[in-house]
């Protein structure tokens, strides 16, 4: 069951202080792969997305997973608040990414087979 | 006089009335609700940007290349290294914010008032690092030649380096003058001229035999093509317009307009972000100090103003993801 946020008085100092610390890291290691780009992560792909993209995007989710629980303090919110938040965004944004991107790859295609020069 | 009370047999019930079913107060719940509405404007731009990422998939500019600048390390190439500090700068702001509702929650006036103190200058250096970045990028660094098609050509050494215009092109003097509104006719004027004209590129081109031409096709590897010297030069002569230098909403050095469009308008959408969360934590700031809050028994409004505080930093997130590293 939730707690009432409001009337918890005592300190979370050193659970903010981890958090940042999982949040620098977790920076850290992304600037680090990508200026270092290994060729295995480049040259894999997981549902025509290279392997390397994939690492970036898990780590940014794993970074925003950190910042809403523990600094905007979801992880203290109801279940309802909570659910009503992070599934109605997460539904439409999977929604509008997946319509864009799939569109996006479609006119690529069309571009690169269609009559029309481009680079002329 | 009696009051009515109707019976609705959901007396005690959680959506009864009478009692909060997602127990917290409504300031807080609409912050999340305009925090939501947010995020789904933010995810409308950034799927845009995918969109367009995907169209021109094989001719994309590559960020690394774009951002390589660092303060007081001129020609340095430090690709990424700046937005590494800016994001630790903004996660770091964020940290004191947090730290300052931790403090109110305690009700110690003096902890919030210097937590929130940080957390301002965390954002204003976090803005004058984007001022800086904008600066970088609406200057330019090399310069390119625009072609009939529209497309960019740069221009690289015999190490696939690439050469700024000013590196090899001397201007000539020349007759034609920038029309101003002073010098004509009072509603008309021009965009400034480039410092060369297509010509002098020409000249400097020929001149250097080492000098190749790349184009913005992408490899297999995501490498950028270069031309032969002969194909090069052919492609100057034939294609070639002009001198871009810098980037605008109409004109990019570093390759499609798009990616500067979408610079522009995300960055700075979130910039506003910044700019308008640092305005409402310095009127927070100056309650504290005068000791609004304490007055009131509770300092949930630091509460609310940190939610959006760490929404700034959540979206920063992404868009340091999907600009800078995919």
């Amino acid at each position: 069951m939730a707690q009432d946020t409001r009337h918890t008085h005592e300190s979370s100092t050193k659970r903010i202080w981890s958090v940042f610390l999982i949040l620098s890291l977790i920076t850290l290691a992304e600037v680090i792969l990508g200026i270092i780009k290994p060729e295995i992560l480049t040259q894999t792909y997981f549902i025509s997305l290279k392997l390397i993209n994939w690492i970036f995007i898990v780590l940014t989710l794993v970074k925003a997973y950190y910042i809403v629980w523990a600094f905007m303090h979801m992880e203290g919110e109801t279940k309802g608040l909570r659910r009503a938040v992070v599934w109605t965004s997460a539904f439409l944004v999977i929604y509008l990414l997946f319509i864009l991107l799939t569109e996006g790859d479609y006119v690529h295609e069309v571009m690169q087979r269609g009559p029309v020069a481009w680079d002329f | 006089m009696e009051a009515t009370v109707d019976r609705t047999g959901t007396e005690g019930k959680t959506w009864g009335g009478g009692n909060q079913p997602l127990r917290v107060s409504y300031g807080k719940l609409m912050m999340w609700f305009f925090i939501l509405s947010d995020a789904l404007t933010f995810s409308g731009f950034l799927a845009a940007y995918g969109f367009a990422r995907y169209k021109f998939s094989n001719t994309w500019p590559i960020a690394d290349e774009v951002f390589n600048h660092f303060p007081f390390m001129h020609g340095v190439d430090a690709p990424m290294y700046y937005v590494a500090l800016m994001t630790f700068i903004l996660i770091f702001s964020s940290v004191t914010m947090v730290l300052a509702v931790d403090a109110g929650h305690q009700m110690k006036k003096s902890k919030v008032t210097l937590y929130l103190l940080l957390t301002i200058i965390g954002g204003l250096i976090f803005l004058g690092s984007q001022a800086w970045e904008w600066k970088n990028f609406i200057q330019g660094t090399y310069g390119a030649i625009e072609t009939k098609g529209g497309n960019v050509l740069q221009v690289v050494n015999s190490e696939g380096e690439q050469v700024a215009l000013g590196d090899f092109v001397v201007a000539v003097p020349k007759e034609r003058v920038m029309h101003e509104r002073s010098n004509g006719l009072w509603f008309v004027d021009e965009p400034t001229l480039p410092n060369y004209t297509m010509d002098d590129v020409m000249a400097g081109f020929i001149a250097n035999p080492e000098l190749q031409i790349r184009t913005q096709q992408l490899t297999e590897t995501g490498e950028k093509v270069i031309l032969p010297r002969a194909a090069s030069l052919a492609k100057l002569q034939n294609e070639g317009i002009g001198v871009i230098e810098g980037a605008n909403l109409k004109k990019n050095e570093y390759g499609n307009p798009l990616f500067a469009d979408f610079f522009f308008f995300i960055t700075g959408f979130h910039g506003f972000h910044v700019l308008t969360g640092v305005l409402i934590n310095i009127i927070i700031f100056f309650n504290v100090l005068i000791g609004t809050y304490e007055r009131r028994g509770n300092y949930e409004m630091v509460e609310k103003v940190g939610l959006y505080w760490h929404f700034v930093d959540l979206v920063w997130v992404f868009v340091f993801t999907f600009f800078y590293l995919v």
